[in-house]
């Protein structure tokens, strides 16, 4: 079985206007969600409290955040979590917190609703390692970011591939920060983890784009630069698709199956790697184009001795 | 015709036939077991098997097989009921001997556990259990080392006959912290003070400083005095930490550092985090001191004045005020062992001195015959509390005393305290056996994941693994045919290295762990995509089968290099930044990027020079 039966030769660098205008329309709505609604920090970053419980039957959640209003906690967030018997509670970090007596007030809460629920995870966070752990956070993700950056640069000799490989690369990761912040989706350490993840994976179809260009000016030095860089996308574009839908049949499992604990970290993997492809195929190699790539920046014809300047 | 070298063919057999060994006691399960500690922490003889086994015996309790695993005694269970039946029976009938923690264990056969193989240790998310992070006040602790210098200073200016003004601890200043300050009168000579605190003060730098009201002489720690200090507190903290969690009796703890003041504790199947933090948290102390005798109790309690060398104190179980010589005799730093036994007059802790606390003890108690000695419990905890919006933190000491008793008899280094209740008396002997804190710790975080929603993970994490693969193999197989089989052989050769690997290094799985190695098995596809897509390419040209296939692995090296350094760069960073289950996923990430490039590179080659290499007419591919 082939996708592509013949080779393609779509004209990805004559349409290459619209994509830039389709991904600066995805950024600035991205960073108009962002600013205006923030993410949903869940506890690693906000400090504070998360216990999830199950009861025998469909919960009751109005009950149970009056139950915790009326017994001094503020604003507390009760939502269904996984299965509508299973519900998950969110406190906002206060003063004096004990972990001991936050369960005992919260068991007490959940039995009135029904006597045999159950607590199953109770997270304490105090309010300073929620601080720290975001700055730990923007530490890996601008680390990976400059490190990924001098890589490209190292490896592809021409800041015209860095630039366009560094543009792709961050804007998948706004991306999924638009989305989460659009569906609030509760954005916790895994979620980071997996923003890492997808910067590697979507630089991997990047570089392997990168790659058949650079080996397409190697086989011929004249070819125009626009058709060079349509031949590689075309050329890669079966490896593109077959690894990029293969890695989301197991992202898939891991969110329909993964249950819900994984599901921020798998949602943000599948928009990333969706949004990596597209950028890669559209954005990458476009950027370079436009900064003026040609076989000369690649493979420097090798310059004559210095005498030449002299008169 | 493809070659490809001995050697390779031999290395690719020989890490596979060890992936096979070291990842094999992952697919056995466990049971539910009970693990046995020797209370004296003494390792276990194997000739205690016989007598714990013919007392569940005995005692009609089911188990499946004992054995002696690292100095403990494991006993097996077919299920949870009878788990939890011989631990009470146990409990009930070693208690002198035994520390009892539930536990499981691998039903690996016993030629792994001889070898050292073991599964991969389930993470806290999987197997249920109590994640806690405390932060060490490490300035406390350098505060101590200052209070012990300024001590020491006074004492030998005194020694020496020097007069001086006062000497003050500067922890944080305006122009100096951590610093003893010695202030000494306008006619003082300098070089003498000097001389006298060289010894005591040894180490510290020493300035002087002119005062308008005389001099001072500062002596300051340096930074690798403070970091030295701070790492002892830590240091400290964490054995005691760990002789805490081993005498609550809980299997497989970890205890370790987390950066500069942190500890996090680890604690699988632990439930009731109330009893267990009670005890990890406390500092806790013990001094015992003679009664003041001459003066009146209540007369200080009413007119607010104790008398010079006494201090006040109030009967904890009686309520009534009680004046104690400021002398310390002895103090829980100089016990060698506490336990607690029953006794004439009720619960009692039976004390162990070391040899000077039991000389001391020795002198003390002949010339003070008939007089009374009283035991205070000295504890310190931390408190927050809102003061007009703003938190406020103090530490605040709690000194009770706890029992007083008339000296009956002469003895030195091994006695009984009384007067407490029976919880009391075993919660005592306990702290007093682990050790104190150095300093205070308080808690920053705090996880608790009940073990039902562990074994829903662990299922959830398993079948999304199984089903995920299971769509990538189908889908490998109908895209490339028979080098689609190829890929899936060495996509399960990639996960059996990458499980055994991961057992070697005994890295803790987690939920994000399994999701790491699910995602492996995504990417590692990527290698024999850009293999397979290139051979496709090359026949299109019209290139031979064998040069075909040549040429694949050749022209897709760049790009399966290039690509995975990427993927590696973002592994790294989150296994040096990340903690916890996020390290997990990192160094499942980390690893599998290896393991891939591995087994795509070299395995399948193997496996494809093995399959085409040897055919003189090959007309076409199955791809």
């Amino acid at each position: 079985m082939e996708f592509f039966k013949k080779q393609t030769s779509f004209p990805f660098m004559a349409t290459r206007k619209w994509w830039y205008g389709l991904s600066v329309l995805l950024m600035i709505a991205s960073g108009v969600s962002f600013a205006t609604r923030g993410l949903n920090l869940a506890i690693d970053f906000t400090g504070g409290v998360n216990a999830t419980a199950t009861f025998t039957q469909t919960a009751n959640v109005d009950a149970v955040r009056s139950g915790l209003t009326a017994a001094g906690f503020k604003d507390p967030q009760v939502q269904n979590f996984g299965s509508s018997r299973d519900i998950v509670i969110r406190l906002p970090p206060e003063g004096s917190q004990n972990a001991t007596t936050i369960r005992a007030k919260l068991e007490g809460i959940l039995r009135a609703v029904d006597p045999s629920a159950q607590v199953q995870q109770l997270d304490v966070v105090g309010p300073q390692v929620g601080n720290e752990l975001r700055t730990s956070a923007a530490w890996a993700l601008g680390s990976t970011l400059v490190l990924i950056f001098l890589y490209i640069a190292v490896r592809f000799h021409t800041w015209r591939l860095s630039l366009g490989a560094i543009l792709a690369v961050m804007h998948d990761p706004i991306l999924v920060l638009g989305i989460f912040s659009v569906t609030q989706t509760s954005f916790d350490l895994a979620v980071v983890a997996a923003i890492l993840a997808v910067i590697g994976y979507s630089l991997n179809d990047t570089v392997v784009v990168f790659d058949r260009i650079r080996e397409r000016f190697e086989t011929n030095r004249r070819l125009v630069p626009a058709l060079a860089l349509d031949q590689s996308i075309n050329q890669t574009l079966s490896r593109t698709i077959m690894t990029k839908f293969v890695t989301s049949i197991v992202v898939v499992a891991l969110l329909f199956l993964g249950g819900p604990v994984l599901r921020g970290f798998s949602e943000a993997l599948l928009i990333g790697i969706l949004a990596g492809t597209y950028s890669s195929i559209y954005i990458s190699s476009a950027i370079a184009l436009d900064c003026g790539l040609t076989a000369e920046h690649i493979f420097p014809t090798v310059r004559k001795a210095a005498a030449d300047h002299l008169p | 015709m493809l070659e490809y070298a001995r050697w390779k063919y031999i290395l690719v057999t020989v890490v596979l036939l060890l992936g096979v060994l070291f990842a094999l006691p992952n697919v056995f399960g466990d049971d539910p077991a009970l693990q046995l500690a020797r209370k004296d922490r003494a390792p276990v003889a194997a000739d205690a098997l016989p007598a714990v086994e013919s007392f569940l015996r005995e005692r009609g309790i089911q188990f499946e097989r004992s054995y002696i695993d690292s100095g403990r005694m494991m006993v097996r269970f077919a299920n949870v009921p009878e788990q939890l039946k011989a631990r009470d029976a146990v409990n009930d009938h070693f208690k002198d001997t035994y520390a009892t923690a539930l536990s499981f264990a691998s039903r690996a056969p016993a030629f792994l556990r001889k070898m050292g193989l073991r599964p991969m240790p389930l993470g806290l998310d999987l197997r249920g259990g109590l994640y806690l992070l405390y932060q060490v006040d490490v300035n406390a602790a350098v505060g101590q080392l200052l209070d012990g210098y300024a001590q020491d200073a006074r004492r030998a200016l005194s020694t020496a006959n020097i007069a001086f003004k006062d000497v003050t601890v500067v922890k944080n200043g305006s122009d100096r912290s951590n610093a003893v300050r010695i202030v000494l009168p306008p006619e003082a000579d300098i070089s003498a003070a000097r001389t006298a605190l060289a010894q005591p003060l040894q180490g510290l730098q020493m300035t002087n400083e002119s005062l308008p009201s005389g001099s001072a002489l500062v002596a300051t720690l340096t930074p690798a005095q403070i970091r030295e200090r701070q790492d002892y507190a830590m240091q400290q903290n964490i054995t005691t930490l760990r002789n805490r969690v081993n005498e609550l009796g809980v299997s497989e703890p970890i205890v370790q550092r987390q950066g500069l003041d942190r500890i996090n504790v680890q604690l699988p199947g632990v439930q009731n985090s109330a009893e267990v933090k009670d005890i990890l948290g406390k500092v806790a102390t013990l001094e015992f001191r003679l009664e003041d005798m001459q003066n009146s109790a209540y007369e200080a309690q009413q007119t607010g004045h104790t008398p010079l060398g006494s201090k006040l104190y109030t009967h904890t179980r009686f309520g009534r005020p009680i004046l104690l010589k400021r002398e310390v005799i002895a103090t829980g730093d100089q016990l060698t062992n506490a336990t607690s036994t029953p006794s004439q007059e009720g619960p009692a802790v039976s004390i162990k001195l070391d040899a000077r606390a039991g000389e001391a003890m020795l002198k003390t108690t002949r010339a003070n015959l008939n007089k009374r000695m009283a035991v205070v419990l000295i504890e310190k905890r931390r408190e927050t509390s809102e003061v007009n919006g703003k938190k406020v933190t103090r530490d605040i000491t709690d000194e009770q005393v706890i029992n007083d008793a008339t000296i009956r008899g002469i003895f030195s280094n091994n006695f009984q305290i009384t007067g407490l209740s029976a919880g009391e008396a075993r919660e005592l002997a306990l702290l007093l056996r682990s050790g104190s804190l150095a300093t205070v710790i308080y808690e920053v975080e705090e996880r608790a994941v009940g073990p039902s929603l562990g074994r829903d993970n662990i299922d959830k994490g398993v079948r999304a693994l199984i089903i995920g693969m299971a769509g990538v193999f189908f889908f490998m197989w109908i895209y490339y045919k028979t080098f689609g089989l190829v890929a899936d052989a060495v996509l399960l050769a990639n996960v059996i290295v990458l499980a055994a690997l991961l057992s070697l290094m005994r890295a803790s799985l987690s939920l994000p762990g399994i999701a790491g190695i699910i995602l492996t098995v995504g990417m590692a596809v990527d290698a024999n995509v850009l293999i397979y897509e290139r051979i496709r390419e090359e026949i299109r040209k019209g290139v031979s089968p064998q040069a075909a296939i040549r040429a694949g692995f050749e022209k897709a090296f760049s790009a399966i290099a290039d690509s995975n350094v990427t993927t590696l760069i973002a592994g790294v960073v989150l296994w040096v930044l990340g903690t916890g289950a996020i390290r997990g996923f990192a160094v499942v990430l980390t690893l599998g990027i290896f393991t891939s490039l591995f087994t795509a590179l070299m395995g399948s080659r193997a496996l494809i020079t093995l399959m085409y290499g040897g055919r003189r007419k090959l007309t076409h591919l199955s791809i």
